[in-house]
């Protein structure tokens, strides 16, 4: 017999032992991070970044696969009991020696998961981590001049590439209210000392909102630079639209954080067919939160339209999405990110 | 349906106005609910875990006498947890909340022979909808048992106070078949509907699992301790089902319950409702830890009037509820557990026998001796 089949023999054997449970029910007890478990992390230390941002430092559990400079992660956090689910981007270089991992925080006003982290989260809680994602990555080949365009905390995949890999020709610019809201801006510093950097803070409380034409006054040669973009919509949008009309789009990667949310009519009553549950919707609620609230368990992420881990079957009706305002119709095999998408018209989500 | 209705003296405005307050309360809780609430069932469940890991481990040398009797009461007493606090509480959605996959009424299995699935459809669904409505709620005398006077006697019933013992010592399989409505659907043609047919066989399955573990996994991995701890094992199975047996006959057998019929039902109000729930159940009195081994369902009024609230909430809940059965000049039915086990089965043995001729005198005798 070979071993995996002899290993499938032995886990069989033990299920029968803990049977309804499963033997992982009773590891998790004393060893949640080892090898083979569901993927978890303990919050080991949160060091204060900001007036309202916080890194939070993470030891991963044993089947962490390592990310890539730039990447982000979904993290399971339980709020008031609660388990919400959010993204963060890493922050930390990829080859940290003692195997932990940080992500930093900004709270957003009323944002459940982003206060709870900054201000309340206790070194030794378990969180639930997904596996690094995203492709908001630096490139195999190094390019030789490089620009960082970010604001607010979408400085934070920027710090995640900057603390990994070093180039010889750096430029960011760096949108934030005020100097005290630069996240990490002692460090920037730092490395602008040491010539690593070249760093352009705009403080739109006094300088107002970054005009992307101004640009060619910041950094005038923009347009050579394999430039790496993370902030709001609005910013993102001008950029993209200002890096075409160059001519110039392939040098530009954006990175989103959240979908622009159209306010979309209708909504219908939404049925979960699988656990039998009807509820009543509006047109501008992601059908995720219409489960949720209804107590049907539904898998989810990013809540933000990105990582898929919300997809469910829609059986019959249509939904709206809320980013586009496209409606999509129930067809065999159609499957709808419920984060993002809401009820026009009444509709079958098999949960 | 009992001869006098003790809620007669309530004005519709009056239970509509039960019905708000009762909302509030609910309300309350589900305001408050939280991290502690959470903290609560995961250390429950992480308490049972261990003692039952335990109570196995020292079993393996159940050989002696001593490693017997510790093995064999641990092992009960985590049975009976799995079953009532954690079990049946989860599967009512108590903690669906929490959006914790491990701890929700979709996921749970629990240590029963009857899968959750089906428990949950004929509990949740068909119980805690029509509670005590005779004809509706099969949980009423779970089919072979007659329990209320207005019920037809039939010379079957004689027999019920050892259908109900019997039925006690092996609850799980009861609920098993009663969760498959067997006696319906073991006439010919029932019988052979594919639905029954696949929600019997996952029933065999369960059955098979749990069976294997018990009575032939465990006792081998004992050793030379093999027969011990098949006592043993059996004989948790056996504390447990006579436990839950009765502490689920305290909740609505107890004299002073009221049943109903089914035509009162119809177009219930939300007030209504509950006041069915308040007169249709009982509690049993009694410390924390009694409350903690019942699963909470010592609390059975506040667990019917709000099934899916977390049950470490009705204590709090109790105080409140029972201030509105004062407000409302209603029977708070409680008891400590001998007496209402006893009063329940007064009540099976009462009504095995056909009821008893009115002993009052009929008018019409009455106006012969005064005539005379
Ligand atoms: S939760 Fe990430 S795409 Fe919906």
């Amino acid at each position: 017999m070979t071993s995996t089949a002899l290993r499938s023999r032995a886990r069989k054997l033990l299920e029968m032992v803990t049977t309804p449970l499963l033997p992982s029910d009773y590891l998790d007890l004393v060893s949640p991070l080892r090898a083979g478990a569901d993927l978890r992390g303990r919050i080991e230390a949160v060091h204060p970044e900001t007036g309202d941002a916080a890194t939070v430092v993470i030891r991963p559990g044993r089947g962490w696969r390592g990310h890539t400079a730039g990447q982000y992660v979904r993290i399971g956090v339980d709020v008031d009991g609660v388990r919400l689910w959010r993204a963060y981007s890493l922050t930390s270089p990829t080859d940290r020696q003692d195997g932990r991992v940080t992500i930093t925080v900004k709270a957003i006003p009323d944002g459940k998961v982003s206060n709870h982290l900054v201000r309340r989260a206790k070194p030794g809680t378990l969180i639930q981590l997904d596996q690094p994602t995203g492709d908001f990555v630096l490139p195999q080949a190094k390019p030789a001049k490089v620009l960082y365009l970010t604001a607010g905390s979408g400085i934070t995949p920027v710090m995640g590439m900057l603390r990994d890999t070093g180039f010889d020709d750096v430029v960011m610019v760096h949108c934030a209210p005020q100097p005290q809201d630069v996240i990490f801006r002692s460090e920037l510093h730092d490395l602008v000392a040491d010539k690593k950097l070249r760093l352009t803070e705009v403080h739109t409380d006094t300088d107002g909102m970054l005009d992307i034409a101004r640009l060619d006054e910041l950094v005038p040669d923009w347009a050579e630079r394999e430039t790496w973009a993370c902030g709001p919509a609005g910013l993102l949008d001008a950029a993209e639209e200002h890096w075409s009309e160059h001519g110039v789009q392939e040098r530009l990667h954006t990175e989103r954080f959240r979908p622009s949310i159209v306010v979309a009519g209708d909504g219908g009553e939404v049925t979960f067919s699988t656990t039998g549950k009807t509820v009543d919707a509006g047109g501008a609620t992601p059908l995720l939160d219409v489960g949720e609230e209804a107590g049907v368990l539904m898998p989810s992420g990013c809540r933000m339209g990105i990582c898929f881990g919300c997809v469910t079957p829609l059986k019959a009706g249509a939904v709206r999405d809320l980013r586009t305002g496209e409606i999509t119709e129930a067809e065999p095999g159609v499957l709808i990110q419920t984060c993002v998408s809401a009820a026009a018209g009444p509709c079958d989500i098999e949960r | 349906m009992t001869a006098i209705d003790p809620t007669a003296h309530l004005t519709a405005e009056q239970i509509e106005e039960l019905g708000r307050e009762l909302d509030a309360i609910r309300d309350e809780v589900i305001a408050d609910r939280g991290e502690k609430d959470a903290a609560y069932i995961r250390k429950v469940i992480s308490a049972q875990r261990k003692l039952e890991l335990v109570s196995r481990g020292v079993l393996l040398f159940s050989l002696f006498p001593p490693a017997w009797l510790i093995g064999t009461a641990g092992l009960s007493v985590a049975k009976i947890m799995d079953n009532m606090e954690i079990g049946h509480n989860i599967l009512h959605g108590q903690w669906d909340w929490m959006r914790d996959p491990k701890i929700h009424s979709t996921t749970w299995e629990w240590d029963h022979v009857s899968p959750s699935e089906q428990w949950k459809h004929s509990h949740n669904e068909l119980h805690h909808t029509y509670t005590n409505v005779i004809g509706k709620d099969n949980d009423l005398g779970y089919g072979i048992m007659r329990v209320d006077e207005d019920q037809r006697w039939h010379p079957f019933h004689l027999g019920q106070p050892l259908w109900n013992f019997i039925n006690a010592c092996f609850f799980e399989y009861g609920i098993a078949a009663y969760d498959l409505e067997l006696g319906k659907n073991l006439h010919k043609r029932r019988r052979k509907n594919p639905e029954f047919r696949a929600r019997a066989r996952a029933v065999g399955r369960k059955i098979r699992k749990q069976v294997l573990k018990d009575y032939v996994i465990h006792p081998l991995l004992s050793g030379p301790s093999f027969l011990p701890t098949l006592a043993a094992t059996f004989t948790a199975n056996l504390v447990r089902n006579i436990w839950t047996h009765s502490v689920i006959m305290c909740g609505h057998f107890p004299e002073g319950v009221q049943v109903f019929e089914r035509r009162s039902i119809k177009g219930e109000t939300r007030g209504q409702w509950y006041l069915r729930q308040m007169m249709g159940s009982a509690n049993i009195s009694g410390s924390k830890a009694m409350h903690f081994m019942t699963g909470n369902l010592s609390h059975q009024i506040e667990h019917h009037l709000f099934p899916d609230l977390p049950s470490n909430r009705y204590a709090e809940v109790a105080v409140k509820v029972r201030a509105l059965f004062e407000k409302y000049e209603l029977e708070y039915v409680t008891g400590p557990l001998p007496k209402q086990v006893l009063s329940a089965w007064h009540k099976v043995f009462r009504l095995s026998l056909p009821n008893k001729k009115p002993k009052v005198k009929t008018p019409d005798r009455e106006q012969e001796l005064i005539a005379a």
